[in-house]
């Protein structure tokens, strides 16, 4: 069977960082694995403007974005084999893989790095009653339609769910001439970015309709449009609230699930929150040595921050193979009072470079709060928070010498409180 | 008098901002809580700029279309005429990126670029 010290399942954002990563660490056999027709993941259809503002200090499009990452690959020459799907990864690191030219193959993987990225929440997720008319799209596929491919999936448009891609895609089917008679968001609050519902909203006269959802699809053949209602503090529709607009095109937004079926093959351990991996300091999984990084990990609103995530599990994986590897005490990382979960969820101080990001979403919209960390029962450190949301990612950094200052540390805690 | 409401795109706090204005004047800037809410307010209402992204059409390409952008922000009364112009537009493969597209769109002076490369079949 064939070896290789590290192969990267997917060749996106972070699978590409991840590469990157390890090469520059040290690692001459690398494979990237991508079932796409080219690299970038989805970055090839986000046209739009606003990617690595933290990375690389200006605003790029989205395939401006990767075509950085790719010549970067190119230039250290890693192998990535496209249009070849990966089938299944067992605990002991056997890829197995197939394409048009090779067939089916296995690969014997030293360490393992998952960045399969996330889909979209479809519409059979939801349960809105109506017949399954033409006309219903999830966001990303219509703009893959309107991007890549260069068609319109119609001209009358209501959008369900305020996430980023449903708020860009309003904008995009705007300037192509579609009319988006309204966005419905379920919650009282928008889960995209304060900037995109200003730039691809507001600059359009599009309605936000904040705590509303669609009640009725319409239509047999095509979709001749949708009822929407005004939901109630328990999340469901207050009769006599209902309104119809007639449509042809329904887009969803309506949230991303990490792609995690392989992950399952290999019986790593889930996070219930997340809906990816549970991850250690190095981003390493319950099985050894297979490490996940990006939107299979956690679903992120920032690539930048999915470059930095895939780099460090690349750099870690590096270690793994090159034998610089402790094994110490594993110290359990948890959340509390609104932090719904953190990436990682455990720490070994031992294997942590000096400072470890710790990233994680609150589960509410907080204001005027502060951000605090305990070693056991003792707060280390607390941040003023004016705002947080669960739109937008937060992070905290721990620093090694606290830990090692501490023997016997049982636990870590990221908490939201009053502030002081 | 007239009063211009805007929400603050500066940081994920997103401050309500009221701009009072005299025709193009700008009388008052209340709401905000620090000076890049003024600043943004005063630009919004004064000269508000945005990139404009899309895509052309590729003759020859590998695959159909290239992404686009205009390179660097033009005055957001310009962005349908400059959608228009870019609608009668087609590309020849080889494209790449930072080749200009559509010069001075909808006379702004600002060029359209590639933002992809996409070579030929």
């Amino acid at each position: 069977m064939r070896t290789c010290d590290i192969v990267v399942i997917g060749g996106g954002p972070a699978g590409l960082a991840a590469a990157i990563a390890a090469r520059e660490a040290g690692i001459s056999e690398i494979l990237v694995l991508e079932r796409d027709r080219c690299l970038g993941g989805i970055l090839n259809q986000c046209i739009h403007n606003g990617f690595g503002l933290h990375t690389f200090r200006e605003e790029l499009t989205g395939p401006e974005y990767a075509e950085r990452f790719i010549r970067r690959a190119e230039e250290l020459e890693i192998p990535c084999l496209l249009e070849t799907m990966v089938m299944d990864i067992t605990p002991g690191k056997v890829v197995t893989a197939m394409n048009r030219e090779d067939g089916v193959f296995q690969i014997q993987a030293g360490a393992v790095i998952l960045a399969m990225g996330c889909r979209e929440r479809p519409r059979g997720a939801l349960n809105i009653p109506g017949y399954r008319p033409a006309g219903i799209y999830s966001a990303g596929t219509a703009q893959r339609l309107v991007n890549i491919e260069g068609y319109m999936p119609g001209r009358e448009v209501v959008i369900l769910g305020s996430g980023d891609i449903g708020l860009i895609m309003a904008r995009r089917m705007t300037l192509e001439g579609a009319r988006v008679h309204a966005v419905a968001e379920l919650m009282p609050y928008s889960g995209g970015l304060k900037r995109n519902i200003v730039q691809c909203l507001d600059d359009y006269g599009i309605p936000l309709k904040l705590s509303h959802t669609v009640v009725q699809i319409h239509g047999k053949e095509r979709l001749t449009g949708v009822t929407l209602a005004k939901v109630g503090a328990d999340r469901k529709p207050v009769p006599g609230t209902e309104e119809f607009i007639p449509c042809d095109t329904l887009l969803l937004s309506v949230g991303l699930i990490p792609e995690n079926e392989l992950s399952g093959e290999i019986g790593v351990e889930m996070n219930r929150i997340t809906n990816g991996p549970s991850v250690n300091e190095s981003l390493e999984t319950s099985a050894e040595g297979v490490f996940a990084c990006g939107n299979v990990l956690h679903v992120h609103d920032l690539v930048d921050y999915v470059s930095q995530e895939a780099a460090l599990a690349g750099k870690n994986a590096a270690r793994y193979v090159m034998g610089d590897w402790k094994e110490g005490l594993r110290i359990q990382l948890e959340g509390k009072g609104g932090v719904r979960y953190t990436v990682p969820s455990a720490v070994c101080p031992e294997n942590m470079e000096d400072k470890l990001t710790v990233r994680f979403r609150v589960g509410d919209v907080y204001r005027d709060r502060q951000l605090c960390v305990y070693l056991d029962g003792e707060r280390i450190s607390r941040a003023k928070k004016r705002v947080m949301g669960p739109g937008e990612m937060e992070s905290v950094i721990l620093k090694k010498s606290d830990l090692l200052a501490r023997p016997g540390l049982q636990k870590i805690t990221v908490a939201v409180e009053e502030a002081e | 008098m007239e009063k211009k409401e805007l929400i603050c795109i500066g940081c994920p706090l997103g401050c309500s901002v009221t701009v009072e204005l005299e025709g193009s004047e700008i009388l008052a800037v209340t709401g905000n809580t620090c000076r890049r809410g003024e600043d943004y307010a005063r630009k919004e209402c004064t000269n508000p700029t945005r990139i404009v992204t899309s895509t052309v059409p590729v003759d020859g390409g590998e695959i159909p279309q290239v992404s686009v952008k205009t390179a660097s922000d033009i005055p957001k009364n310009k962005i349908f005429a400059c959608m228009a112009e870019l609608k009668k537009i087609r590309v020849k493969a080889p494209v790449r990126i930072g080749d200009v597209v559509l010069a001075n769109a909808a006379g702004s002076g600002v060029d359209v670029i590639a933002t992809k490369d996409v070579l030929g079949r």
